[in-house]
Order: C-alpha cells, then sequence, then structure tokens
C-alpha cells in the first residue's frame, strides 16, 4: 500500500541527517589537510569540471588562510560548498587523487573543501567584490546551479541580472532534485544568499518561462539573455500500465520530498526503481529512508556499465535496497487503477550500442517483481535545440541567447553546470565587449 | 644479541643512552622513573649558584602538522636547594648502582667555589662530572655557561682549576655558539678533561606570535633568546661532532654526543661520527621516558644485521668518509631514474627540477596523470627529484662515471680540464 508518514519525526531527521558530517574541528582538518602532497598540474584539479585549484585551496587550510582558502574555492565554482556535499567525487577529484595509485585514501577534498566554504558561507566573508555598474542588463532563466553561476560572475563584472525563477526558492536541483541527506534546504538558502551577497541580482521567483514571461521579452527587454532551465523532461518508459497510480517519476518524487517535507511523501511497502543513475540511487535509498519496506533497483545491464558510481551503488545496498542486474521493465500490472506488479524481461549483453556500452539483448525469460509503487529514472532528455553555449546571435534589435548546464548537456552533475554557467557569463561579456 | 654495553671513561652503562642534563634528570622522582624505564645513565641537571626560574620557559617549532621539529628553552640550572640535590643523587646510586651516574655543573666562576662544588658532588658517590660550558642564556649574563664554552682561554681556566681536585672522569660539554667547536674542546682536553660532550643548545628565537607581536615564549610581553635542541638540530650536531672526531687533540678523548637523537637511528649516525655515548632529552620531554624501549631494540637489531657484536666495532666508523669539497671525485657521475611502476604522478619531482635545478626532467601530459621521464643528459645527478618524491624507491640515482679513475678537484684544476659550458 502506499502511503506517507510512516516514521516518526526522529526517524526522518535520523534517516536524513547530514551523509558526509564536515571536520569537528581545525586540528581534525589539518590531519588530512597536511597529508595533501600539494601536487604539479594537479589530477585532482584537472578532474574538477570547473578545476578548482585543490592542492592551493589546501595548502591555504594548512597556513590558517582560510580566506584564502574559501577565495580559491568560489573563484572557480561559486558552488563550492554545495558542491561539497552533492559532488561525485570519487569519480572526479577524489578519484584521481594520486594516493589512490598508491592504495592509499584519497585526500578527503570534498569535506576539506567544505570546511573552507562553510565558514565563508556561516560568516558572509565578503569574498567578492562587485565592479563598478556597467550599465548592462542580462536576464537569467532559472536559478539552478548554472544560473547562479552565470548570474554572478556577470554581476561581478558590474553586470545587472535579473533571474526568472519558475520556483518558490532557488538553487534549482540542489534545492529540488538531490537527495536530504546530501545536501539541507536551509544550506541551499544559505548558499543562494551568500551567491546574492555580491549585489547586483534580483529574483522573480514563481515565473516561469512561456507562462508568466516569453523569451522575445526578455530579447526585447534586456541586452541578453541566459538559459539554465535544466532538463524537465523524463525520459517515459513506453511500457502498458505507465499510467497506473502508483507509478511516478523519480525527479517529481524527489522534488515533493524537498517541497513538502518527509512525513508528507507517499512511499509504497514495496517499490520498484527502474535505472541505475545518481537519480535512482537517490530515489531508491530515499523511498527506504521514507519507510518503504523493500525497494528492488531494476537495471537492464550490469554493474559494468552502471551510470552511478560505485560508492553511490554501495549506499544504496547499505540501505538495504536490493538491485536486479540485467533486467528491463516490459509491463507494469494493475488492478482498480493501482500498481501491483512489474514484469520484466531478463536481459543479456550483446554488442556496444551508441553510447560505448554493450547493449542489453533480451533473453525472453520472464519475471514478475510484486510491487506497489513504480518509481522511473531512466534519464532525463534535453531539449532540442539547446546544444549550443549561443543559441541565438542578435537578430532584429532582440538580444542574443545563451544556455548551458542540463538542457543542454543533457543532465550532468551540478559542478558541470556550475562551469556552463561561468563559460557562458564569459561569452556574454565578450559579446559585450565587442558591442 | 649485539652487546650495548658501554664502557665511558669507565663509567659503565648496561647502553649508550644517558639522558641529557635538563628537567627530566632534575629529581629523583624523574631518574628513579628512567632508571625503571631502562636508561643507561643520567646527567643530573646542572648544579651551581641558586637561581630562579620564569614562567614560560619553553616554546617549539612545528612543521607540517608535526609537533615539536624544534624545542626552545629559557629554563637556567637547576633551581633547587643544593643538600637537596645530593641526597636525591645518592640515593639514585644506591637504588641503581649498575647505571651511570654523571652530575652536571656550573659553579660560580671562582676556583674555589668550583673546589667545593666538586667535592661536594663527588661525595654522593657520582661516577663522572659534566661541565656545563654551553648554557647560551641566563647563565652568560653572569659570566657563566656559554660565556666560558666560547672563550676557550676561559674554559681552559676552568678546567684546570676543575682537574685540581677531581678523582672521577670530567667531560666537558661544548656549546655551539661559536664558529668551531674545536677551540674550546682543545682547550678542555689539553686542560686535562678525560672527555667531551657536544652539542649544547643553540640561541635562538623560535617564533613571533602573530597576534600579540611577541616572540615565544611569551613571559609577561616579554621574550628573551632561548635554546634551540630537537629534531632541527642534528645535522648542526652532526656536522660539530665529526669536526671534534676529526682533530688531532679531541679525537684523543671520548665524546658524548648531544642533539636532536629521537631514535635509533640518529643514535647509530652519532656513534658512526665518534660518540661514545649519546645523550637524549627533548624527545623525553615530548614522549617521556618509554622510548628508551625502541632505542635499544632498535639499535640492538641493527648491530646484528651489520653483525657488530659491540658498539665499538662501530663507534667512529664513518669519520674518515667526511672529507674537504676537494678530496671528492669529480668523475663520479649519477642520474636520477624514475620506475614508471610506482611513479603516482604527482609531478613534484619535475617542478622541482623544472624551478629549482637543471630542467632534467621531461612531462608528457596526460588526463589526469602526466607522464614523467629523466632526461639522463641534463640530469647533474643533485638529488632533489630523489629527496622529494612522496614513494619509497621511485626515483633511484644510477651511477654513470665520466670515468674510471679517482680525480679530485685539484686534480681536475691542475690538467685543465673543462668547466661547465652552461
Amino acid at each position: 500500500m502506499i502511503r506517507e508518514n510512516r516514521l516518526t519525526a526522529a526517524e526522518y531527521a535520523q534517516n536524513f541527517s547530514d551523509i558526509h558530517p564536515p571536520f569537528e574541528t581545525r586540528d581534525a582538518a589539518l590531519v588530512d589537510a597536511n597529508r595533501c602532497l600539494f601536487c604539479y598540474d594537479a589530477p585532482c584539479t584537472k578532474s574538477c569540471p570547473t578545476g578548482i585549484d585543490v592542492p592551493k585551496f589546501i595548502k591555504q587550510i594548512t597556513t590558517d588562510n582560510l580566506h584564502g582558502s574559501a577565495h580559491t574555492i568560489l573563484s572557480a565554482n561559486i558552488l563550492g560548498g554545495g558542491c561539497s556535499r552533492v559532488c561525485p567525487v570519487e569519480k572526479l577529484c577524489e578519484g584521481a587523487c594520486v594516493y589512490n595509485l598508491m592504495e592509499e585514501a584519497p585526500i578527503p577534498i570534498a569535506r576539506l573543501q567544505r570546511y573552507s566554504t562553510d565558514k565563508a558561507i556561516a560568516s558572509r566573508w565578503p569574498v567578492f567584490q562587485r565592479a563598478a555598474p556597467t550599465g548592462r542588463r542580462v536576464a537569467v532563466v532559472g536559478a539552478g546551479p548554472a544560473g547562479l553561476s552565470a548570474a554572478h560572475a556577470l554581476a561581478r563584472s558590474g553586470v545587472d541580472v535579473t533571474i526568472f525563477e519558475k520556483e518558490a526558492l532557488g538553487g534549482g536541483l540542489m534545492t529540488y532534485g538531490v537527495a536530504a541527506y546530501k545536501v539541507t534546504p536551509e544550506f541551499c538558502a544559505e548558499e543562494l544568499d551568500f551567491i546574492l551577497s555580491v549585489g547586483g541580482i534580483g529574483i522573480n521567483y514563481g515565473c516561469a518561462l512561456g507562462l508568466d514571461v516569453t523569451l522575445d521579452e526578455l530579447r526585447r527587454k534586456y541586452d541578453s539573455v541566459f538559459l539554465g532551465i535544466g532538463v524537465g523532461l523524463a525520459r517515459q518508459l513506453n511500457i502498458p500500465g505507465e499510467a497506473l497510480e502508483g507509478v511516478v517519476d523519480a525527479i517529481r518524487f524527489i522534488h515533493t520530498i524537498r517541497s513538502e517535507g518527509y512525513p508528507a511523501v507517499a512511499v509504497g511497502d514495496k517499490v520498484a526503481v527502474i535505472g541505475m543513475g545518481m537519480t535512482a540511487i537517490d530515489a531508491a535509498t530515499q523511498a527506504r529512508r521514507l519507510g518503504a519496506g523493500e525497494v528492488t533497483m531494476v537495471y537492464r545491464r550490469t554493474e559494468e556499465e552502471m551510470p552511478c558510481t560505485k560508492a553511490e551503488l554501495d549506499l544504496a545496498m547499505m540501505d538495504g535496497c536490493r538491485v536486479l542486474w540485467l533486467t528491463a521493465p516490459r509491463e507494469v500490472l494493475g488492478s482498480s487503477g493501482r500498481v501491483t506488479g512489474l514484469v520484466c524481461r531478463r536481459m543479456r549483453l550483446g554488442e556496444p550500442d551508441s553510447s560505448g556500452r554493450r547493449a542489453p539483448v533480451d533473453t525472453g525469460e520472464e519475471i514478475i517483481l510484486d510491487v506497489d509503487m513504480v518509481i522511473k529514472a531512466a534519464g532525463q532528455m534535453p531539449y532540442d535545440g539547446l546544444m549550443a553555449p549561443e543559441v541565438s546571435r542578435a537578430v532584429d534589435g532582440l538580444a542574443p541567447v545563451f544556455a548551458g548546464g542540463d538542457c543542454v548537456n543533457g543532465g550532468k552533475e551540478v559542478v558541470d553546470a556550475v562551469q556552463a554557467g561561468k563559460e557562458a557569463a564569459a561569452a556574454i561579456l565578450t559579446y559585450f565587449s565587442k558591442c | 644479541m649485539a652487546d650495548l654495553s658501554t664502557d665511558f671513561l669507565g663509567i659503565r652503562s648496561p647502553n649508550p643512552y644517558w639522558l641529557a642534563s635538563a628537567p627530566p634528570t632534575d629529581k629523583q622522582i624523574n631518574v628513579l622513573r628512567a632508571f625503571e624505564a631502562g636508561w643507561g645513565g643520567v646527567v643530573w641537571k646542572t648544579l651551581g649558584s641558586q637561581v630562579k626560574n620564569v614562567s614560560s620557559r619553553y616554546s617549539a617549532v612545528d612543521y607540517h602538522g608535526s609537533r615539536v621539529m624544534g624545542f626552545n628553552n629559557i629554563e637556567l640550572i637547576s633551581d633547587r636547594p643544593l643538600p637537596l640535590n645530593l641526597r636525591e643523587i645518592r640515593e639514585c646510586i644506591r637504588l641503581f648502582p649498575d647505571r651511570a651516574m654523571i652530575v652536571s655543573l656550573m659553579a660560580d666562576n671562582d676556583r674555589k667555589s668550583w673546589h667545593e662544588l666538586i667535592k661536594q658532588v663527588e661525595d654522593t658517590g657520582a661516577h663522572g662530572l659534566e661541565l656545563n660550558f654551553g648554557c647560551p642564556h641566563g647563565m652568560t649574563e653572569r659570566g657563566m655557561g656559554a660565556a666560558v664554552g666560547q672563550d676557550p682561554e676561559i674554559a681552559r681556566l676552568v678546567v684546570e682549576w676543575v682537574m685540581e681536585v677531581a678523582t672521577v672522569p670530567v667531560i666537558t660539554k661544548l656549546t655551539p655558539n661559536v664558529h668551531s667547536v674545536v677551540p674550546t674542546g682543545r682547550a678542555a682536553a689539553e686542560a686535562g678533561s678525560q672527555g667531551l660532550s657536544l652539542i649544547n643548545t643553540i640561541q635562538s628565537v623560535t617564533g613571533v606570535d602573530l597576534d600579540s607581536f611577541v616572540p615565544n615564549p611569551n613571559v609577561g610581553g616579554r621574550s628573551t633568546f632561548g635554546g634551540y635542541c630537537g629534531p632541527a638540530v642534528k645535522p648542526i650536531a652532526l656536522k660539530m661532532l665529526t669536526t671534534i672526531a676529526q682533530d688531532p687533540v679531541t679525537s684523543k678523548v671520548p665524546v658524548s654526543g648531544i642533539g636532536g637523537i629521537s631514535t635509533w637511528k640518529d643514535a647509530a649516525e652519532f656513534m658512526l661520527l665518534g660518540s661514545t655515548s649519546v645523550q637524549v632529552c627533548t624527545a623525553v620531554m615530548t614522549h617521556g621516558f618509554r622510548i628508551i624501549e625502541d632505542l635499544c631494540e632498535g639499535l640492538s637489531n641493527w648491530m646484528d644485521s651489520k653483525g657488530f657484536l659491540t658498539t665499538s666495532d662501530f663507534i667512529g666508523r664513518s669519520v674518515a668518509t667526511l672529507t674537504s669539497w676537494e678530496e671528492l671525485d669529480m668523475n663520479y657521475h649519477i642520474v636520477a631514474r624514475i620506475d614508471p611502476a610506482k611513479c603516482i604522478h604527482c609531478g613534484l619531482c619535475y617542478i622541482a627540477c623544472e624551478d629549482a635545478s637543471h630542467q632534467s626532467i621531461a612531462l608528457t601530459p596526460g588526463n589526469p596523470y602526466n607522464t614523467y621521464t629523466i632526461k639522463e643528459a641534463e640530469c647533474v645527478g643533485c638529488n632533489l627529484c630523489k629527496l622529494i618524491c612522496p614513494v619509497d624507491s621511485c626515483i633511484t640515482m644510477i651511477e654513470q662515471r665520466h670515468g674510471p679513475e679517482y680525480l679530485n678537484w685539484k686534480e681536475y684544476e691542475r690538467r685543465g680540464l673543462p668547466l661547465n659550458d652552461h
């Protein structure tokens, strides 16, 4: 049965507490900071999409130059605080740490990054000084990581930025789309305030592109427009029964957790999660943490091909989620309009497909899972036509449109969106410098 | 099992480890605990004129997350009453007759004071005396300590006074706060001191507090020059020890080595450069007497692995290998080699060589891991890359002689051989 309010307040608090707690003391941070070898042309930095100078910011922790450390991080990644919580560091900076090659634990880069940025954000250090106003005005659509990153970079350079956000809060997927035990809504709000504290950025909440404001209108009123609108379209399974009550998409499921609070979110007794990406993991673990009795993750390929990291898989396993590898959904069964089961086919791996991964091939063997809820996390689809940073040039007196983040790349990490925002801001500033 | 027992001028101890004259040896309770832990001997904290100490007394230099790489003190000689010290020394000798008991002395600067102090101390049954000519702070302003050790003629005079009455072996402790320790060492030996010990502490300012702007240790808003010791001073001590071991006069007397000895390896190095016994203080001040266990076990195991039966089998063994620079072989040439199987691609060797040495390491870009290789033709064999590489044995230095015969600088110059052209 699908129902909400399965746990006590204390149980919810326990289940959704910070999964990567910060260093408790300066001494504790220094033990790890001092282990850093201060590599040259460091693999960690090269593995960070925003190129944070990791050895430098860690060195600055050891010399008690925390202001400098925070500046090093935030000047490369204005969401450095949030990224220290949500980045899959095992496949980025920490995964590249040279200690891995010594069979030693890597430097806890994310935790050290959090150490510096938490202090900067909590104390509202004036890390950045805004340049004199240039008189230029840019509209940014979407207050997610890409939009905030672009807005901050533009505002620092003296541009006046207005952000149009359809939700009631800023932060985008950081606020609405990430597992709550990774980053709290309170932190998202603090980080947003910190970003806005540079000045020159205003946000219009509850203002959706296409409904409340049109692109043409923005192109007429502003000198440039940046679209950081994310990926809103969940990939459908296109199987019978997908419309039954109890079939939800993971993005919506997580959004509800983040916007309505844990007790309000209904979960089944037995839940199937389709997919094996980061969002699938976030959905599966949070279903368990909301009180679902059994969670089964269904993935049509093997551990070799899964999009999530090993650390994420381990997290799901530790939460008691079961994984059915080489299994693809075929039909959702229902009774009285509600989910009662999921029919799957066993697969085997065939030749590599266009993604380079070996494609699953149906073996014909069928299994039926006894479930009352199905969460779809089979990926998201980018909007057609947003595949370039500069979408539309200035024509007919209309300002040029730039885009970046998930809406362009199809849905990558927060840190990728931050970098895209940075690059778009640089492109916009270059455009301004030429006209 | 190797025999660690030590005979220093007839002063016997079950191992070569003595506690140096310092706070760990200033009263019975500490010394008995040290003997119970297994220390071979102690040099009782300096007795002499009555003094009083201040608070605070110590400061330290930390490095890269490790505490007390160097240690500094502004403490004076013993501030306890002389009769109490003498009574306790006698009691410690009675309870541990097999351990060495040497008493450090610094009398007022007159013959009579030295004579009286020596008689009182010898009356306790102490096995030897150590003359404190090295204390760099406080006492110098009264014409004692390093003020004596810095002037060979004053040192000679005081040793002569001492030798007029001393009946047990006399060890003169040398100050490092001089251009060379040899002149005072010679003066002491020529005046009859049967042994030498070195080094005492090095005058220092360990740092300045960046909030109060007062150097440390802070004594009510002021500081004073202190005496520096601990691991940081070991290389300086080894150099000074070697000059004593190589001098024709001072090399005739046994030496007790002091200066940053923390492990059995440090002790073995001091002994290879001429120390018969070694004295330890800072390592005990930071970790307690219990370190004696590994000091003995490690030295014993190393001696077994080298086939040394007694410490005299290796004391002084390395002295002759330290020569003047112009005796070094110009034909000896080594080049670095990086083991690609061990390399972790940290790039530390590359940037050090590029920015600070001879641009002898090639970088082949990779993502995320660059590959680093030695340009052998450019490598001068300086060791820098090997020293900073965080992986043991990843970088080794390979011998590639320029020529087969030994060729020192004097001969090189005489033959008019070419200098560098770059």
